[in-house]
């Protein structure tokens, strides 16, 4: 099928500046027409896998292909991709509608096609009657439309977007989320994000790419980076959660604090040490008899649509998000569903345990 | 509290009134009066009597040359040191800067020794086996004398302009397809000219008015507007004559100022 | 290639800045009293030089100008600059022109109107016309190194301080001097530098019995090179070295040192 298509392939890439080896081998391949998310902490390296893409770098070792063609070494203006900067580089001594037509100009369209390229990218960033207004007048989320209306109207395969709305307050990104996501379907292009953002992920991609310290962690939809998170770097960067160390007794059974909860994985074999990780909205408080641990509140947060709660119990701190509420001191059982107890893996070597969470 | 406040500039509103704003009236006054105090246009006329009207002639083609001259000795420097590939180019800057601090008169007795008859170039010439340069007491050993003296200034707001500019704008036209010489074209190049023209401004004003490089370079053969204006003052006692000429010499600076300045705007347009 | 290329053009340009002023040194030490001839190694210029009563005068005038003008200048216009950081348009509008007045007109423009003035009140020209035409075109230089830090300080910390019960002269010490001092201190030296420099303003503002190190080379090269001006240039090249690298070290060794005392400070309130 055509939607499966590999678009773009980066093979056994590896880059360092000077002492420091910012990806390591790196593997990846980007599907036509998905919208695809690098995410990871500052220094993961999600930035320097999108200049590789971009031709702003060149990688020590590994190729880039596009299409099935080797552009390693090729220069950025020969790529036929596109990129929004972090702080949107426009060009601040040209009228918004230069810096669109930058591109069309520089490939000698006609006249007329700019001409209706640059409206009809001005309406898709609902900036109509902008062309004569300088880059300085508008505000950084007007600034940033721009720079996309800039990129697109070139036609790239593929936009690359670095960090695009990292400079943009709260409720602006929130807008210009749904926005990037009705571009997508519009042009129905592929666009690779990178963010340091879990929850702007979570909100616009079809796949994510976690990645740590020049490594990928775990590729998948954001459904499954949520529930199923592959290890506890993972679970930790997307979201709250408890992180808690346990033995798998034996499949479909895990001790945890000392107790036993029956669980849906299976194939970790008997009495080995691993790490759970259960989500605070699952985390089920009942009367103290009924729970499998017993604990007592020690913390209550009122936050809108639930309550955060502490609740000490069998020598954790347990986070529990719920909409009922329980007063600070009252003794209460916990209870969590089977499938909602996600079982990984330790760490094996030192060095992957350096990548793990830090508590 | 405010007006408080506005009270610390009050020494320097006395300063100013009296030490700028009243001699700059004073250059007027005497510019459009003569001996009996009369008003006339007489003096600032007389810039077009031959002797001066050649001596501001000469200036301003010399100070052009220089000018240009400077331009393109400092663009690349500049662009070079601004670049990512030198590492420590703020001391490199540093390093270029030093000798403007020089005095500026030992730096002008300097290229004199260097360019007489038996100088140390000629020596070195001569010992080659090379023809040897006759360049001292001409206009050419002038220009010299301004190149050398202003460099600093061109390279300096050339320097700062080109390392403001952000390194992701420069990448975005490269994204955008722009090969290197169009990115210089259409983004480089427009986003320096603040420099530039600061440049241009702070060489071309001291080189069209000097009187200092002429006198040592040109061997007192070759008069300058500064010259002129110079002996009205010290040797002939004109002062009338002298503040004519120097409204002409302000005229010009505020017109190369004014053309540089309406360029600026326009060089915010491209292609 | 490309490196290579860079490299010796930034070389070339070295060289050209730097060739006159080597040229000097080297000739300060040069015994044969023609230039065009390496006759050994003498310190004798440097001898004579010190020996030379007119050339002490001059020095001792130069360095009492210098530093009388800067520190004046630095008063009067930090000062300044402090009431301008807060002051309405309109009034700091006129401010800023008369700060740009001296620093974009011709010096000898600047020179011939304090001329007119000292003349038009019948002052006997002297040392005391000079150093009120120092301050005159020092002043915008300490403006303009204290208006930037003043625009950078944080208004809030200076209202903190008065909510906190502090006068405002106290807040003012406290908090808000301590931030713009690096900026008076590169006015400072600034002005110390460009009074030592000057020679074209001087030139017009002095009277015959006295002279500076620039007027001094000035009068001697035109009565023909000694080779103690070598000597001079030399030691002034030196001196001004010495001075540029004080300016721009002080300022981060005193951070440093702040540096240490708050982590020291920091490491007591462990213990």
């Amino acid at each position: 099928m055509a939607k499966d298509k590999q678009l773009i392939k980066l093979d056994h890439i590896s880059k360092s500046f000077g002492n420091q080896l910012v990806l390591d081998d790196l593997d990846l391949y980007i599907r036509e027409n998905e919208f695809i998310t690098l995410l990871g902490p500052s220094g993961c390296g999600k930035t320097t896998t999108l200049r590789i893409l971009g031709g702003f770098e060149t990688p020590d070792k590994g190729t880039v292909y596009f299409d099935g063609q080797d552009i390693t070494h090729l220069p950025p203006n020969k790529r036929p991709l596109n990129t929004v900067f972090q702080k949107y580089a426009l060009f601040t001594h040209m009228t918004i509608a230069e810096n669109i037509a930058f591109g069309l100009k520089i490939k000698n369209k006609p006249k007329t096609y700019i001409q209706d390229k640059i409206k009809y990218a001005l309406k898709l960033v609902n900036l109509d009657g902008f062309e004569n207004r300088m880059p300085d007048s508008l505000s950084g989320g007007q600034q940033q439309r721009i720079a996309i209306a800039r990129a697109i109207v070139n036609e790239p395969k593929v936009l690359l977007l670095d960090e695009p709305l990292g400079a943009l307050d709260l409720k602006l990104r929130q807008d210009m989320q749904y926005e990037l996501i009705r571009l997508k379907n519009e042009l129905g292009i592929t666009f690779l994000y990178v963010t340091h953002d879990q929850e702007e992920a979570l909100t616009m991609s079809d796949t994510i790419v976690v990645m740590n310290q020049g490594y990928i962690q775990q590729i998948g939809t954001p459904e499954k980076i949520y529930n199923e998170p592959e290890n506890a770097f993972v679970a930790d960067f997307i979201g709250d959660s408890n992180i808690i160390s346990a033995t798998m007794i034996e499949d479909y059974l895990v001790e945890i604090l000392g107790a036993r909860f029956v669980s849906t994985d299976a194939g970790f074999g008997k009495n080995k040490p691993v790490d759970v990780v259960i989500r605070p909205e699952d985390v089920e408080l009942v009367k103290p008899e009924e729970g499998i641990i017993q604990g007592t509140v020690t913390h209550v947060i009122f936050k809108g649509v639930h309550y955060e709660m502490e609740v000490m119990a069998n020598g954790h701190e347990w986070l529990v998000q719920s909409t009922s509420m329980f007063p600070v001191g009252t003794p209460v059982g916990i209870k969590v569903d089977p499938y909602n107890i996600q079982t990984m893996h330790k760490p094996e070597s030192e060095d992957e345990e350096a990548i793990g969470v830090e508590e | 509290m405010k007006n408080k406040k506005n009270l610390l500039a009050f020494p320097y509103l006395l300063w100013s009134a009296g030490f700028i704003i009243i001699p700059l009236c004073m250059i007027f006054f005497y510019g459009f009066t003569d001996k009996t105090n009369r008003f006339t246009f007489a003096n600032v006329v007389s810039i077009v009597e031959g002797e001066n009207l050649k001596a501001l002639g000469i200036s301003i083609l010399l100070a052009l040359i220089a000018t240009l001259i400077c331009v393109l000795l400092s663009y690349p420097l500049a662009y070079i040191l601004s670049g990512s590939g030198m590492k420590q180019s703020g001391f490199m800057i540093f390093v270029f800067i030093l000798p403007m601090w020089m005095n500026f008169l030992l730096r002008t007795l300097a290229w004199q020794t260097l360019l007489e008859k038996n100088g140390v170039i000629n020596m070195i010439l001569h010992f080659l086996h090379l023809p040897v340069l006759n360049i001292i007491n001409t206009p050419y050993a002038i220009v010299l004398g301004m190149v050398y003296n202003f460099l600093p200034f061109m390279i300096l707001p050339l320097y700062n302009a080109l390392s403001k500019i952000d390194p992701s704008v420069i990448e975005a036209a490269r994204d955008l397809g722009a090969n290197s010489f169009q990115t210089f074209v259409n983004v480089i190049f427009p986003l320096s000219i603040p420099g530039l023209i600061s440049g241009i401004t702070m060489v071309s004003v001291p080189a069209l008015t000097t009187f200092v490089i002429s006198d040592m370079l040109g061997g007192g053969k070759i008069l300058l507007i500064g010259n002129v204006i110079e002996q009205e003052f010290k040797q002939a006692n004109n002062w009338h004559v002298g503040s004519g000429l120097s409204i002409v010499l302000m005229l010009f600076i505020l017109l190369a100022m004014g053309l540089t300045a309406k360029y600026d705007k326009e060089g915010g347009s491209y292609f | 290639m490309k490196a290579t290329l860079k490299k010796l053009y930034v070389l070339l340009i070295l060289l050209l800045l730097y060739a006159p002023i080597i040229t000097l040194v080297v000739l300060s030490f040069n015994a044969s009293k023609t230039r065009a001839k390496w006759g050994g190694f003498t310190m004798k210029w440097y001898a004579s030089l010190f020996r030379n009563e007119q050339v002490m005068n001059a020095l001792y005038t130069t360095l009492l100008l210098a530093l009388l003008s800067a520190l004046i200048a630095t008063l009067i216009g930090t000062a300044a600059a402090i009431a301008m950081n807060s002051m309405q348009a309109k009034i700091k509008m006129y401010f800023t022109a008369v700060t740009n007045i001296p620093m974009l007109n011709a010096d000898i423009v600047t020179g011939i109107s304090l001329m007119l003035l000292f003349l038009a009140i019948d002052a006997t020209f002297g040392f005391p016309t000079v150093l009120l035409a120092h301050i005159t075109f020092n002043i915008p230089y300490v403006i303009l190194s204290v208006l930037p830090k003043m625009k950078q300080t944080n208004r809030s910390v200076y209202e903190a301080a008065l909510d906190l019960g502090a006068t405002p002269a106290y807040a003012f010490f406290k908090v808000v001097f301590p931030d713009i001092l690096p900026g008076v201190i590169a006015g400072f030296f600034l002005s110390f530098t460009m009074s030592l420099d000057d020679f074209i303003i001087t030139h017009f503002a002095k009277g015959p019995g006295l002279d500076t190190l620039s007027t001094k080379i000035y009068t001697e090269v035109k009565k023909g090179i000694k080779p103690e001006m070598y000597a001079l240039s030399t030691l002034m090249f030196l001196t001004v070295l010495i001075l540029i690298i004080l300016v721009n070290y002080i300022p981060n060794i005193q951070k440093e040192k702040n540096l240490k005392e708050n982590t020291r400070y920091e490491k007591g309130m462990v213990h």
